[in-house]
Order: C-alpha cells, then structure tokens, then sequence
C-alpha cells in the first residue's frame, strides 16, 4: 500500500446539514462541518454535544438521518467504515483498535485490505523498515502491541492510518492517553504534515491549549447544533467557551476553605502488590491522607497508580503491608467502604465502576440499592425506588441521558464520568480516592467536578487525587507526591514545591526529597 | 533390572507415539478453533463419531484411508454445526459444545451398533525400528502415519498462523473481535470456518483409535480423550508445537500402566492406568496459577473474559 509514487494529497471534506436520532434523542440537528484541504480542523464541544456521532456518521458507522458529505468536493455516500477506508478516511477511535496479540508490524500488515495469502516477512519488513524511515515517530515493530505503552499504541495507531495511505485522517480526543509531551510531539508532527499538504486532520478535542497551539480552523457544537467555527490561530480560550457552553456559564474555581485536620484519615503502612508475572507494581508505600485535605499523587501513567487505585478499591490483593482508615485495620470490602464512608471514582470508569449493559439509575444505585432508603423492608429491592433516587442525582449532577433506564453504555464519555460520581458524592463521604477524574471532561464539568471535590475536602473528607494532569494537581493539591516506578516521593506542602521540582521528580530525578534507591 | 527399565521405557516410548496422536489431533483442531476465540467442547463426539465413521467406511469399501477421509468430513460437518449455532444470538459456545458432545457420540452410537462386530481393514504402521535386532525396539518404533500426519499438521499450523493472512486474521478473529470488525472481517465467519476446521481434525483422531489402536469399533472406545485434550490445549498456552510436546506427556502417561504390566508389576495397575487423569487436574491446578497462560490466552474466549 505504500506507493513511493504517491504526491502528498490532502482531501476536503463538507459534511453539510447532517442529523442523527437515537430514538427519541436528537444527537445531532442540522449541522455543518468543512475542513479544508491540508487543515488541521479542531472539533469542540461538551460532552454529550455530538462530536463522536458526527465522526461516525462520515466513517459510515452510523448512517445519518439528513445530510450530504462532499469528499473532495464529490458527493460521497458512505454505509459502512470499509468504504471511508477505501476513499482514503481514516479514525483513531477514543479507544484504541490495535490486536493486543499482534505485534506492530503484524497489526500493519493485516490491516491492508491486500495482504499477500502467504505473508514473507523479510520483504514486509524490509517495507515497513523504508516507510518507518519516512515517518516522524517509531514504534517497535516486534513488540506485542499488549506490552506497548499508551503512547506508543496512539503513534501506531496514526501510523496505521497512514500506512495504509488514508489522507484524511479523523482523531477522536487522540491525546487523553498522552503525557504532555507526547502530545505535544504528536499534534507537532501532524501539524506539519497538513502545512505541507500531505494530510488533513479533523481533531476531536477539549483542550484548548492544543487547539490554540496546533490546529487552523475549528468547529464548535452545543447539544448537537452548529454553534460556531472559525480560524483557530487567533481564537481566545473565553471565545471558545462561550461558544461550547452558550450562556449557561462556567461554574467559579473552587474555593478552598481553611480546615481542621481532625476526623478521618486514611493511612498507608508499608504497601506492596506485584503483577500477574511477579515484578513489582508499587513498594513499599506510605503515607497518610489527613482530613480535610487534598493528597496529589502526580506521575506519568503506568507508574503504578493503577495498581494502587486497585489495591484500595479492592481489586487487586495486597501483597504486603497494612491499610488503615481511622486508625482500624481497613479492608477493602463493600462492607467496609460503607462502614468507614470509602468512596472513590476509578479511571476508565467504563471498564471499572459501571455496568455498561445495566441502565444509569441501576448504576447510580450500587451502592444504596439493599439499603434503606432505596431498599424496601427486609432487604427487598425496590426498582421504581432505584429509578426515583437516580433521576433525582441524574437532575442533580447534570446527566446527560434520553433516560434513567438507558444502558449507560450509550451516554457519551463525559456522562459516564458524571454517573459515577453522582454514585459516589451523593452520600457522606469520609474518604475519597479519584484517579483522573477529569479524563475526556469539557471544560465545564471539569470544574463542575473539581468543585464538587474540593466541597468534599471542606466538609473534612480525605481525598487522595491520582492525575496525570499536573495543572490539576496542582490547583486542587494541599499536598503533593510523585510516583514514579511504584515508588512514591514523601508528601511535600504544595507551597513547598512548584511545577519545575514535580516535573525533575516526574522525569525520574531528584528535586523534591531525597532520591529513593533503585528497584532491583 | 536396568533390562526391565529399558523395556518399560521402550514400552511407554512407544506407548507415548501410539497413545497422544489422537490427543495431538483432538488438541491442534481445539487449538484453531479457540485460537478463533471459541471454545469447542463437543470435540469428544467428534472423536468417537470418527471412529465409527471410519471403522464402518473402512468396512464397506475396504480402504482405510477412505475411512480416515470421510472420519475427518464427519467431525467436519458436526463441527459447522456447533458453529452455526454458535454464532446464533446469545448463545453459550460451552453449552453448545456439550450438546454437540452428546449428539455426537449418540449419532456414532445409533450408526454404529452393526459394526461391533463384523473386522474391517486397519491402518498399517511404518516399521521405523527395522534397523535393529532387539524386538522392543522394533515394537517401540512401529508408528502410525497418522502421527506423523499430526507431527506435520503441527508445524503447518504454527507456520499458518504465524505468516499468513488467514493466520493473522484467525488471531485478531480470537483476540479482538471488536478490531476484526472494524478491519470488516466477518468474525463469525472466520469462527465457522476454523471450528469446521478443527472438527475435521479430531475427526481424524477417532479414525485413529478404531482403526489403529485400539483398532476396533466399540462403545467404550474413548475414554474421554477428547475432553483432555481441551485440557492439553490449555496447557500447551494455544501453541501447536507445545501442543505434540503436551499429546507426548499424555501419551506417556497413559501408556505407564499397560509398560508397567508387560514386565510383570501389576501392582496399583489401576492408579497407573489413572495417570493421565491425574495428570489432567495437576495440569488444570497448575495452568489456572500460571499467569503466563492467561496472558497468552486468546482474549475473546469465554472462560478468559
Ligand atoms: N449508540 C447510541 N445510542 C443512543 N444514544 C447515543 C448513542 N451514541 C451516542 N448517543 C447519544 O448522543 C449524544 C451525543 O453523544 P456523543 O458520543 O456524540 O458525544 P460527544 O460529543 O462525543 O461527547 P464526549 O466528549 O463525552 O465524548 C449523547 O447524548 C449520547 O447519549
Ligand atoms: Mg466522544
């Protein structure tokens, strides 16, 4: 598929007057899309607005109700991923479609649609060796795409796309999953390959940083209506805004109020967990989180924050030393998250703090459902109790969903998020553990979120705040830890330190207390 | 004494080849089919519905090796069966499998009834052992062609699923069903097509034991060998050359009994005749604490999701 030959050709494309139902819910209404050849188009929008619908209306994964698509100024009619393939449409979806057995090069071989029946792997890898040499970042080519980091997999991703020679290239929020400076590398290099005309980008995107930075041009939705779209070099951020949210307005940073650091406290004695295959996760953590305060644990993913997100939520066994809430020996059970008041919003919440198949109400009551008030007399479960007590947090905590009872499988990412957390705030809460809770957020329910935290933290909660997003440790941060290879830096005064110290920490140096000793 | 060692070791050497091929046969056809990302369970009925299948082509035209044809082409269609179902919504692939257990070792019994009796033709073996004068290795070395037909299978597999489309797209297929629709590969299609596949196998495998060894056609022919296979694919972590290491191991044990008892030590025959049962839990204990073989799993099987 790579033709030596090929003159760099980036495609238009207009997607005029575009609608989509699902059932009764009006996902997009009359909108219009034109991305430039050679542009690098941002699409913006709060969650729910729309944009991943669109998307998928041009790759043909959905089939819109109204509308035209114009590719390169033809009218294209497009029913199904394989045909925007063969235009030259390429997607990276919000979650990665790579084959984890595969190694890289396989996951590019297979994905031509002319793989050779008998493969010969030294001229293929000869091929991909040449077109490697053409591209601006590598991947390791015989390493299982299952052992790639998040990084290298959305590399591989954008480089499959352009392996196969698709020139129109859709990505759908491509830098959640990316340190900063990936990010920053990735946008770069595409950046430069639409300014050379080689590609057009369409981006998916809620931060403004990388819109402002990057891309040309950009589209704004609201509720599944065009809202906006102009030249992206010289928009300011509050003109954005405006133009995502209308006249609603964004909720004010939130306030930190003096507290007593007395009532619960969560503690950690001496913690270690290994994986599957035996290697360290996180060794020997400890510290505590006192009341009325708010923990950061800052580091690059894959440092082992997951691991301790699970060893506190339960799921995942610890191997040595002690976990304490309040002084008393805590287990992570169900029993005890209630007993001690334990809450928390895991990462991916999709994957580890909902049921997709069950509806949004059943979800938002897992943690009352066999109690009083929602349970009847003698444990018995009520749903229209459930149902009640769910549309009240969906009102509550801004859901947004056709219904309590749809599957929260279809609710846009942001809202899943929002579910969880409407879960998990709606009680009294002694202790709360996040990890990036603002992961795929638009502005506005970022700080709709970091409000509703830091009210935690002045009612006197615990909060341990696991994020990848220094800005945010730091805004909402009383305290700040690094983890970097399972190891965690003493707790310092977010005073104490600033950005440059955590990012020495983030890269591996010293800077913040004393060097820990290497792993073995 | 070390004579009686030489000859148990002859013994189950040449019990080992005799024994696993239809282990290695059961196990490379359950290797593709849940290399695809499903569980076929029903590859028991499969064996013994080839047996009865081949013994009586085998009786009817005089030829063997047709019989051998038509056992794969009858584990073949069984397997399309479960297959079809299972691509049916919501249908449990291991229930299926179970169902397809039964019907088939009903069907061969049902067909068969007539052919316990009567002697059709069997498989001649290739004397490899000619080269020397002593009788145990000359017995020892006495192998079926199908082993080797299996040995061959084996390496075709590993290599197919390795460098070629088929390969590669079987392994999505079984991995990720999600990314194999998105790449507009029919995954129910592929599934149908490597079940069948691996039913066609196993099929050989039943020729095996009714017209090699044992050699006859009768109810009681397996003894489960089929379901142990699933057993040894687990083990041998979805790769079939590990898979003729694992049938060997199997082999061996099951041939520990019958080597012990022709030197005369008939003591515990019946533990030792017990012995691949055992080994069949130690391995299933062992593999389900191993976390190398769930990382190897194919990640679309039910029993990994
Ligand atoms: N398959 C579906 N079935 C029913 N409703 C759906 C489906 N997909 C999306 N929706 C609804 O359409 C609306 C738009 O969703 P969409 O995923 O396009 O939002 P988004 O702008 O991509 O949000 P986010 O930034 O959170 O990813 C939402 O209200 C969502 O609930
Ligand atoms: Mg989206």
């Amino acid at each position: 598929m790579i033709k030596a030959n090929t003159k760099p050709r980036a495609p238009a494309l207009e997607a005029l007057h575009v609608s989509k139902s699902f059932g009764g819910n009006k996902a997009l209404d009359d909108v219009t899309l034109k991305v430039d050849a050679g542009s690098f188009h941002a699409l913006l929008g709060e969650n729910g607005a729309g944009k991943s619908t669109l998307v998928k209306c041009i790759m043909g994964f959905y089939q819109a109700d109204k509308g035209q698509l114009l590719f390169s100024g033809k009218e294209a009619q497009i029913q199904s991923p394989r045909e925007a393939h063969a235009l030259g449409i390429g997607m990276v979806y919000q979650h990665f479609t790579l084959v984890p057995c595969l190694t890289a090069a396989e996951n590019l071989v297979i994905s031509r649609p002319d793989t050779p029946m008998v493969i010969d792997w030294a001229a293929e890898r000869a091929q991909l060796e040449t077109f490697m040499e053409t591209m601006p970042f590598r991947v390791r080519l015989d390493a299982q795409v299952a052992t790639l980091s998040a990084g290298e997999k959305q590399k591989l991703e954008i480089l499959k796309l352009l392996y196969l020679d698709q020139r129109f290239l859709i990505l759908d929020e491509p830098t959640s999953v990316l340190t900063p400076a990936e990010a920053d590398e990735v946008l770069g290099v595409l950046g430069e390959m639409a300014r050379r005309g080689e590609v057009s980008v369409l981006m998916i995107s809620h931060k403004f940083r990388e819109v402002t930075a990057f891309c040309d041009s950009f589209t704004v939705l609201r509720r599944g209506k065009f809202a906006g779209s102009g030249d992206a070099r010289n928009a300011n951020v509050a003109e954005l805004s405006a133009m995502m949210i209308g006249d609603a307005g964004v909720r004010p940073p939130a306030i930190r109020e003096p507290t007593v650091p007395e009532g619960p406290e969560l503690e950690l004695r001496g913690i270690s967990a290994r994986d599957e295959e035996g290697r360290a996760l996180v060794s020997d953590l400890s510290f505590n989180v006192r009341s009325g305060e708010i923990l950061g644990i800052a580091g690059v993913s894959g440092n082992g924050q997951s691991a301790l997100v699970e060893l506190l939520s339960g799921q995942r066994p610890v191997a040595r030393g002690e976990l304490r809430v309040n002084g008393a020996v805590f287990e992570p059970t169900r029993r005890n998250f209630d007993r001690f008041k334990v809450f928390g919003l895991p990462e991916e919440p999709l994957r580890n703090a909902v049921v997709p198949r069950m509806s949004v109400a059943e979800n938002i009551a897992f943690r009352s459902f066999d109690k009083p008030p929602v349970a009847r007399r003698f444990g018995l479960i009520s749903p229209a109790g459930i149902r009640r007590r769910g549309a009240e947090l969906i009102r509550q905590f801004n859901v947004q969903t056709s219904s309590p009872d749809a599957p929260i499988e279809t609710l846009s990412g942001g809202n899943v998020q929002r579910s969880v957390l409407a879960r998990e705030l709606s009680g009294d809460v002694d202790i709360l553990i996040v990890s990036n809770p603002c992961f795929g957020l638009d502005f506005a329910s970022v700080a709709d979120i970091r409000s509703k935290i830091m009210d935690c933290r002045n009612r006197g909660a615990a909060v341990l705040l696991i994020s990848e997003d220094l800005d945010e440790i730091f805004e909402m941060s009383d305290k700040i830890a690094v983890m970097s290879d399972g190891r965690l830096s003493d707790p310092v005064p977010v005073a104490q330190t600033d950005a440059r110290r955590v990012g020495n920490l983030l890269a591996g140096q010293s800077g913040l207390s004393a060097p820990k000793p290497d792993r073995a | 004494m070390s004579d009686a060692i030489f000859m148990v070791l002859m013994a189950m050497l040449g019990g080992a080849i005799r024994v696993s091929t239809p282990f290695l046969l059961v196990a490379l056809g359950e290797t593709l089919t849940e290399k695809s990302g499903r569980i076929n369970l029903g590859l028991e009925g499969n064996l013994v519905l080839g047996a009865m299948i081949a013994y009586a082509t085998s009786y009817s035209t005089g030829s063997p090796w047709l019989g051998v044809l038509a056992a794969g082409l009858a584990g073949m269609v069984l397997s399309a069966g479960h297959g079809w179902i299972c691509k049916l919504p919501k249908v449990n692939d291991i229930a299926v499998g179970i169902a397809f257990m039964n019907l088939g070792t009903g069907l061969a019994f049902f067909f068969g009834k007539p052919f316990i009796q009567p002697t059709a033709p069997r498989l001649d073996a290739i004397a490899l052992g000619a080269w020397s004068s002593n009788p145990q290795v000359q017995q020892a070395l006495k192998v079926n062609p199908l082993f080797f037909v299996g040995l061959g299978l084996a390496v075709l597999l590993w290599w197919m699923l390795k460098n070629t489309r088929w390969g590669l797209i079987i392994r999505m297929t079984g991995d990720s069903a999600a990314s194999a629709r998105a790449m507009g590969v029919s995954v129910d299609r592929v599934r149908l097509l490597a079940t069948s596949a691996g039913g066609f196998f196993a099929g050989i495998g039943g020729a095996f034991l009714s017209l090699y060894y044992p050699g006859s056609w009768s109810e009681s022919l397996s003894s489960g060998q089929g379901l142990m296979a699933v057993a040894l694919v687990i083990f041998a972590r979805w790769n079939p050359i590990r898979c003729v290491w694992a049938a060997l191991l199997f082999g061996a044990s099951g041939a520990l009994g019958p080597a012990l008892q022709s030197i005369g030590f008939s003591k515990g025959y019946y533990f030792f005749n017990a012995a691949p049962y055992i080994l069949t839990l130690v391995i299933m204990v062992l593999s389900a604490r191993s976390q190398k073989a769930a990382h190897e799993a194919p990640g679309e099987l039910s029993i990994v999701k």
